[in-house]
């Protein structure tokens, strides 16, 4: 594999790029920004008809079991799946090649795989003022009973299109455009700054 | 003005794009059949009440709905994929709550 290069390297002149605590954290951060950097971001999408079969291969080669429903999904830590449309489905692994063992179980007949390991950067929000840092952001209700732990959701801050997977009761990924990232993550960051927050 | 899409849920309107007439019937593309070009391009009802829309969930999962809404009000009275194929998906919205 090409070795991959962060979008959110940091550079002299941007602090919240860099590690450590930033804005009003005299109490503590209440939210940690980092990048996940997972090896494999997948998108797998089911012809007409076909989503059980993909919904049974994926299993097949993660092991996760998606639970029904539009925009359900589950995660080990490890890897990850959720719906984000009717029969398509991002899925993520820490490892690389994720792409290769889909082969052969899902077969030109079921649906597509489409490999955006490059194409995506992963930022994950957590603590206890997640919820709160988003809610800022995007127009959908982030409260655990309506969006639980493993689902996912497709929206937009403006025009960066976002796709959002709650792995945690107060922590979130948000998976959106390689070119975007850099300005969304700054942006995540002044949004943070009163609350406090700290990049990992 | 919030449109329900039948997989993401309610969402605002800005997530949304509007694709034009539902009430149009595009002729096959090899018909000679000028009255009916004629009318998919330019006829339109355009009333003063529930209308017929095609909207694409953009900002969102990306399909393509079919909506009713009152031109009058904006009250949407109804949403539904525009292909009937992922009739299961919505089924799924509707009583699972997830
Ligand atoms: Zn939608």
């Amino acid at each position: 594999m090409v070795e991959r290069q962060s979008p959110l390297e940091p550079a002299p002149l941007e602090p919240e790029l860099r590690t450590g605590s930033h804005g009003d954290f005299e109490h503590g951060p209440d939210v940690i920004l980092s990048e996940t950097r997972p090896g494999s971001i997948l998108q797998l999408a089911a012809w007409p008809g076909q989503e059980k079969n993909l919904i049974a291969g994926i299993h097949t080669v993660t092991g996760l079991a998606l639970p029904d429903g539009a925009g359900a999904g589950s995660t080990d830590g490890v890897r990850s799946v959720f719906g984000f449309a009717p029969g398509k489905f991002t899925v993520v692994d820490e490892a690389e090649g994720l792409v290769s063992a889909f082969a052969g179980v899902v077969t030109p007949a079921i649906g597509t795989v489409t490999d955006l390991s490059h194409g995506r950067t992963a930022i994950r929000i957590a603590g206890p003022k997640a919820e709160w840092v988003l809610a800022k952001f995007f127009a959908i209700d982030f409260a655990l009973p309506a969006f639980p732990v493993g689902a996912g959701r497709s929206t937009m801050h403006h025009d960066v299109f976002a796709q959002i997977q709650r792995t945690g009761a107060d922590q979130f990924d948000i998976y959106v455009f390689r070119s975007f990232a850099r300005s969304f993550w700054k942006a995540l960051c002044h949004a943070s700054e009163e609350v406090g927050y700290e990049v990992q | 003005m919030l449109i329900t899409c039948p997989y993401c849920g309610p969402r605002d309107v800005i997530e949304f794009t509007y694709q034009g007439d539902g009430n149009r019937e595009r002729p096959q593309p090899a018909s000679q059949n000028l009255d009916a070009w004629n009318a998919y391009v330019y006829d339109r009802l355009n009333p003063a009440g529930d209308h017929n829309e095609i909207w694409q969930h953009s900002g969102g999962c990306r399909a393509h709905l079919r909506v009713v809404r009152n031109t009058l009000t904006h009250e949407i009275s109804s949403v539904a994929f525009a292909r009937g194929d992922h009739k299961v998906a919505a089924r799924h919205k509707a009583e699972g709550k997830t």
